[in-house]
């Protein structure tokens, strides 16, 4: 199977978010970028199951992130090289839509979503823009010959989903357990092959007003010690806090 | 600046019967438009559609076809943006619910427009739609402008509280005609833990590794019972990687946000992948041996303890006030 795994570059999630001078975006400063923790998931499964190019659409730091999933045992990598990974889900739907447009591939595989700015939908945004049919937020995947089925989580539930290849699926923790790089891994993904592609980005459908921290918490109390502080925590969730 | 907005509210329905999460889609619309037409998927009339007046729907339109029982994602993403297209909305507002995260990104690419997903705040400034929303893990807020018209927009779930605006809103039907899905819902399986789920539950009681065993779940369990089918069960990533329970209960970074009236952690240190999930509770309250555990730093009340002397005894007196 001929499969693309479009992942991206984040910051760990362990981060201490500091806000850069503009006032808009993260100060990089000091902070580790991975491979985003869902795009693992779709790696891996894309290992599962065929001949894997992972696609990025980033700064030129991002090559590093493809040569993680290049030891992980992807076979090739394309980076569409811009200034910095936008906020605007759409735009970067288009970009990787275009690179992906000619491709014939079977699957096409995403995280659900990026652990730093939350889009959730690069992956469906994709799936229409190339006539796809596209499920997300995939725990569990079987695929035989044109056919797949998938589960998702719902509220309260499983969806079971039935779709034709060839489809755009998104990951979702669960689907599989993500190998680490082993270190042949990591000497073979020097050699193999990463294209670097510079690309224009569209007129942007989102614009960053703001980036700030999120209100402090007001500073909590210790109601006590022990069982016998149930009464008064009872007391203080009735009274005070007024949620029972 | 535009005389009237009208917001067109994606509601959903299961089985025939409206979502509660729509009672906060029409809230939410309203908080940007002056007048808000609600939109449901069915394959006939939903039991709850008639509510929507109460929350700010001026009108409730059905839009039906035989294979709109189950979400059809196709189908149903084609017949919203038909809708949107034929519209003049100034913003379509979805619920950041599985079926929301799901289909709002194909509307906002058929329409080619930007989607701000998982919304805390909403508001219109002039003929601008503009969203605040939580990205890295929660650890800062993103406030964004969305260029396009319409903005497509989601909002996270018990974030936005209904709140009652009484319009007599009208009723219509609309059958639709959409080509055949090639994604198909072919079956709902229930969760083995019942229907409410840790997203949209109003009371969340979750258990970490404090628990010291899968097993001792049962006094989580018992906590989240006693309140009458209002709380749900959340856990923290260790246990879920440990197997002592489902990924859909998990809160936390790689797991679910969720927001509710009140959170109580039990047994829960408070790594900042779990913080990430939970923050936006309204109230929190952590159960926990180590006094310097980081969960009491975000938590408003606390009690430092064995967590297997303290829970039983709050189930108790929870009994109590809903006996």
């Amino acid at each position: 199977m001929k499969i693309a795994v479009c992942i991206k570059r984040v910051p760990d999630s362990e981060t201490r978010v500091k806000i850069a001078s503009n006032g808009k975006s993260l100060d990089e400063a000091g902070v580790k970028f991975v491979l985003n923790p869902y795009d693992e998931f779709a790696v891996e499964e894309g290992l599962r199951r065929g001949e894997v190019t992972v696609v990025c659409l980033g700064p030129a730091a991002a090559q590093e992130t493809i040569r993680t999933a290049l030891a992980m045992g992807a076979d090739r990598g394309v980076l569409l090289q811009t200034d910095a990974a936008p906020a605007d889900g759409f735009v970067t739907a288009q970009a990787l839509a275009a690179e992906l447009q000619p491709g014939g591939w079977d699957l096409i595989l995403f995280g659900k979503m990026a652990i730093d700015d939350y889009n959730q939908q690069v992956g469906p945004m994709v799936a229409e823009l190339l006539g796809l049919p596209c499920v997300t937020a995939v725990a569990h995947l079987e695929i035989d010959g044109q056919k797949g089925v998938a589960e998702r989580e719902i509220e309260g539930g499983i969806e079971v989903v039935e779709f034709p290849l060839p489809a755009v699926i998104t990951a979702d923790k669960g689907l599989n357990e993500p190998r680490y790089p082993a270190l042949k891994g990591i000497m073979a993904a020097k050699k193999k092959p990463l294209e670097v592609k510079p690309v224009q980005l569209g007129a942007g459908t989102i614009e960053v007003v703001a980036l700030t921290p999120p209100p402090e918490r007001k500073e909590g109390k210790i109601v006590g010690e022990g069982p016998g502080a149930v009464p008064e925590l009872v007391r203080l969730l009735r009274e005070e806090a007024k949620v029972l | 600046m535009s005389a009237t907005r009208l917001i067109l509210a994606v509601c959903e329905q299961r089985d025939g019967v409206l979502r509660k999460i729509s009672h906060e889609v029409v809230t939410g619309a309203r908080r940007i438009g002056e007048t808000v037409e609600a939109v449901v998927c069915a394959t006939g009339p939903v039991q709850g559609a008639d509510q929507l007046g109460r929350f700010g729907a001026d009108k409730v339109v059905t839009l039906s076809n035989a294979a709109f029982a189950k979400y059809n994602p196709e189908g149903y993403a084609q017949a919203i943006a038909e809708r949107v297209r034929a519209g003049g909305y100034a913003a379509v507002v979805f619920a950041a619910s599985a079926t929301g995260k799901d289909l709002a990104p194909r509307v906002a690419a058929k329409l080619g427009v930007g989607l701000a997903a998982d919304c805390t705040d909403i508001a219109a400034e002039g003929s601008t739609i503009v969203a605040t929303r939580p990205v890295y893990a929660g650890k800062a807020l993103l406030k964004v402008k969305v260029a396009t018209k319409p903005a497509v927009l989601s909002l996270r779930p018990n974030v936005f509280t209904p709140v009652e605006r009484p319009k007599t809103g009208a009723a219509e039907t609309v059958a639709v005609t959409v080509v055949a899905g090639r994604v198909v819902v072919r079956e709902i399986k229930a969760a083995e833990t019942g229907a409410l789920d840790v997203a949209e539950a109003q009371i969340v009681v979750s258990g970490g590794r404090g628990l010291k065993e899968p097993a001792n779940f049962k006094v989580i369990e018992e906590l989240a019972r006693a309140f009458g089918g209002q709380a749900a069960v959340g856990a923290s990533r260790a246990v879920v990687d440990a197997g002592w329970r489902a990924h859909a209960d998990q809160v936390g970074q790689t797991g679910k946000t969720v927001s509710p009236t009140l959170y109580v952690a039990v047994g829960i240190s408070g790594a900042i992948q779990h913080l990430a999930g939970m923050r936006t509770s309204k109230v929190i309250v952590a159960i926990n041996k180590d006094k310097d555990a980081p969960i009491f730093k975000v938590a408003d009340y606390g009690v430092v303890g064995d967590l297997f002397e303290i829970v039983p005894r709050l189930t108790e007196e929870i009994k109590k006030l809903h006996g």
